[in-house]
């Protein structure tokens, strides 16, 4: 009896060899991501403690003398509370536009053509280019004195004066005040990014069975009626998905504001001030606290949309 | 019995590993014959399946007894055409512009802004020049720019393939624990600030004296590229048939064997269009280039060297322009000759909904 309990096993399992070969696999991937992602994050958050400037950045560790200076000087240096309304309004600006550009490009295209595929491919040109080179054009096509876009609006839209759409932080429009660089920027996020939604969307689109919609067809159901309750419904859990991830890109987004306005304008977003405090006033702490802010807002608004989802979510299922 | 019968009825019409199907028709153009062949055949077979003792309508039955268009269906029919032409208008024109504007000489341009085509006469290749000709000739040096990029880029192309091949592999067929973490890990690095990374890294690379090392910037970019590419080539390695490499493994290949000798082989196509991904993503970065070589020119990209350009002394927009084409093509002609595998792989999960 004794000898079946305590019988020799195997040096190594099937099962164990293959763990070990995909643990072995994935090691250097592992490896890379924990040195250069997970070990800096660590590194940020115990920098936000500390007073560093680059001056003594010689000195600057993990540990040191801890300190919430650098977070009270966070929440009341000036214009800390107006980036992060900013922040928001861009954001959700950007996300809601871009997913709805996309999203109509997606249904505009879903029927074959000839050519569909040529206006596919460049329908994702702003995508795919290099953000330098999308910042400059539109820089250069919106600049007042020898710009396209002012050119035209004078000649044919009839503008009094060019308008100088990247630095002018509000004017009026009808009477109602618009802010122009703001509003710029986003509607050259909804340019920029829709083509991610519209990739996504068509995907999708076309995994949609097309007896559905023929049936309802048949059925005398309208154009506007077969999308509302037909395709939409299918589309959803796409179209969540993908505002949640365009949320968290934009609210991260450095790149393009600060090629497009400097952060001037009131176009000053969470990003370009944190990219201000570590160059311009090479406060390395004050960076550092201000860029962890950033990601535990980022951390706390997903928290409230998943939260508010599952419960509409359950809201229906019942 | 007849459940199984009915499903066993097209195994060979369906393509191997359930996903992979749809995932074709999501790449493909519709509109090319071969396209719109297996819509149809799609559509005979979902109408084939629940055969009851009705006739099964066929395509061209069905397109019969279609109604015919109503007047509200005739308007969203303009609507869409207006819009695609909209949507092409406001994708094309900008690039159009860039291009016209870098073949103008700029007196014409300040004389004539709103002119949106080149006439030949005016045509000129002076800010090309410009842009092209090295520092030392009073150029704006992009040969260097172009050559430190396209390091960068490699560099990073080739270790984040060597890293994420073997790990996609791992991700996807063999089990193990911690596996699930590790997908967690990646999703993290995918969707964090960068911004809270680049401050550490800044501090850290300016203690080793590392800025300023291509090198250095080669390491940063694999490690936020590697996730996105282990993302795609799972989805790939997952549609290649479980069957091929258990016969391999059955014949005494060891899992890397079998990796090396089938899987790898036949996800050919695929680890290109990833590795062209990864070559876009480093090519088109600007925040870490900006933050690690700023201090020295000679190590620009050409993102960088670009966008220096406005910064400094008064540049006239033709040859901002020329430089923004340089900056572009490259990675244009890439995109489209990878488009239809590149896509697919950004997008497989989404028909899954």
């Amino acid at each position: 009896m004794a000898a079946t309990t305590r019988a020799p096993r195997p040096p190594r399992t099937l099962r164990q060899q293959e763990a070990r070969t995909g643990r072995l696999l994935l090691s250097p991937t592992v490896i890379i991501v924990l040195a250069v992602v997970i070990l800096p994050i660590i590194w940020a958050i115990s920098l936000a403690f500390q007073r560093v400037r680059l001056i003594n950045i010689r000195r600057a560790g993990l540990v040191g003398n801890y300190t919430l200076d650098n977070m009270e000087r966070v929440f009341t240096s000036p214009g800390f509370w107006d980036s992060l309304w900013t922040t928001l309004v861009y954001t959700i600006g950007a996300t809601v536009s871009s997913i709805g550009l996309g999203l109509v490009a997606a249904l505009a295209l879903r029927r074959p053509f000839p050519g569909r595929g040529a206006i596919r491919a460049a329908m994702l040109l702003p995508y795919i280019t290099p953000v330098v080179a999308a910042t400059f054009v539109w820089t250069v096509a919106l600049n007042p004195q020898f710009g396209i876009v002012n050119a035209w609006g004078t000649k044919f839209l009839g503008w009094d004066e060019p308008i100088a759409f990247l630095s002018t932080e509000r004017s009026s429009l009808l009477g109602v005040p618009v802010p122009t660089a703001l509003l710029t920027v986003i509607v050259f996020e909804a340019w920029r990014y829709f083509p991610f939604a519209f990739l996504f969307l068509v995907a999708r689109i076309q995994a949609i069975p097309g007896d559905l919609d023929e049936a309802a067809r048949m059925d005398g159901a309208t154009v506007w009626q077969r999308f509302r309750y037909v395709t939409l419904p299918q589309l959803m859990p796409v179209i969540a998905v993908l505002a949640v991830l365009r949320f968290i890109f934009t609210f991260n987004k450095f790149d393009d504001v600060y090629l497009l306005t400097g952060g001037g304008a009131g176009t000053e977003v969470i990003s370009v001030r944190v990219y201000e405090f570590l160059t311009a006033r090479k406060d390395v702490g004050l960076a550092a606290a201000q860029a962890v802010v950033l990601a535990v807002a980022l951390v706390v608004l997903i928290v409230i949309y998943l939260r508010s989802t599952s419960r509409a979510e359950k809201a229906n299922a019942r | 019995m007849s459940a199984r019968a009915r499903s066993s009825e097209h195994p060979e019409a369906r393509p191997p590993g359930g996903a992979s199907g749809a995932t074709g028709e999501g790449g493909r153009p519709d509109g090319s014959p071969a396209g719109l062949a297996t819509e149809r055949t799609r559509r005979a077979e979902t109408a084939v399946r629940p055969a009851g003792p009705a006739p099964a309508p066929t395509p061209a039955h069905r397109r019969r007894r279609r109604r015919p268009t109503t007047r509200e269906e005739k308007v969203w029919g303009a609507l869409r055409v207006l819009t695609i032409v909209l949507l092409v208008v406001v994708t094309v024109v900008p690039f159009w512009y860039m291009i016209v504007l870098s073949l103008r000489p700029i007196a014409e341009v300040v004389l004539e802004p709103g002119k949106i085509w080149v006439s030949l006469s005016e045509i000129t290749t002076d800010s090309y020049r410009v842009v092209l000709r090295s520092a030392d000739d009073g150029g704006q040096g992009f040969p260097t720019f172009l050559r430190n990029s396209g390091f960068v880029a490699l560099v990073t192309m080739a270790v984040t393939l060597l890293a994420a091949i073997p790990g996609a592999y791992a991700v996807s067929r063999l089990r193990f624990r911690g596996r699930k973490l590790v997908s967690g890990l990646f999703l993290v690095v995918y969707l964090f600030p960068p911004m809270v990374l680049a401050i550490p890294l800044f501090v850290l690379f300016t203690r080793l004296g590392l800025r300023g090392s291509l090198l250095g910037l080669a390491l940063v970019y694999v490690a936020q590229t590697v996730p996105v590419a282990i993302y795609m080539l799972r989805n790939y390695f997952e549609t290649i048939p479980e069957s091929l490499e258990e016969a391999g493994l059955m014949d005494g290949l060891t899992h890397l064997g079998v990796l090396r000798r089938i899987s790898l082989p036949l996800a050919v196509p695929s680890v290109t269009a990833t590795g062209l991904y990864v070559f876009m993503i480093a090519w088109n970065e600007f925040l870490f280039a900006l933050l690690f070589l700023l201090e020295q020119p000679s190590k620009w990209t050409v993102s960088l060297g670009l966008s220096r350009l406005s910064g400094s002394i008064e540049v006239p927009s033709t040859i901002l322009m020329a430089g923004s084409v340089v900056l572009t093509v490259p990675i244009v002609v890439l995109f489209f000759f990878a488009e239809r595998k590149l896509v697919e792989g950004l997008t497989s999960g989404a028909e899954k909904g």
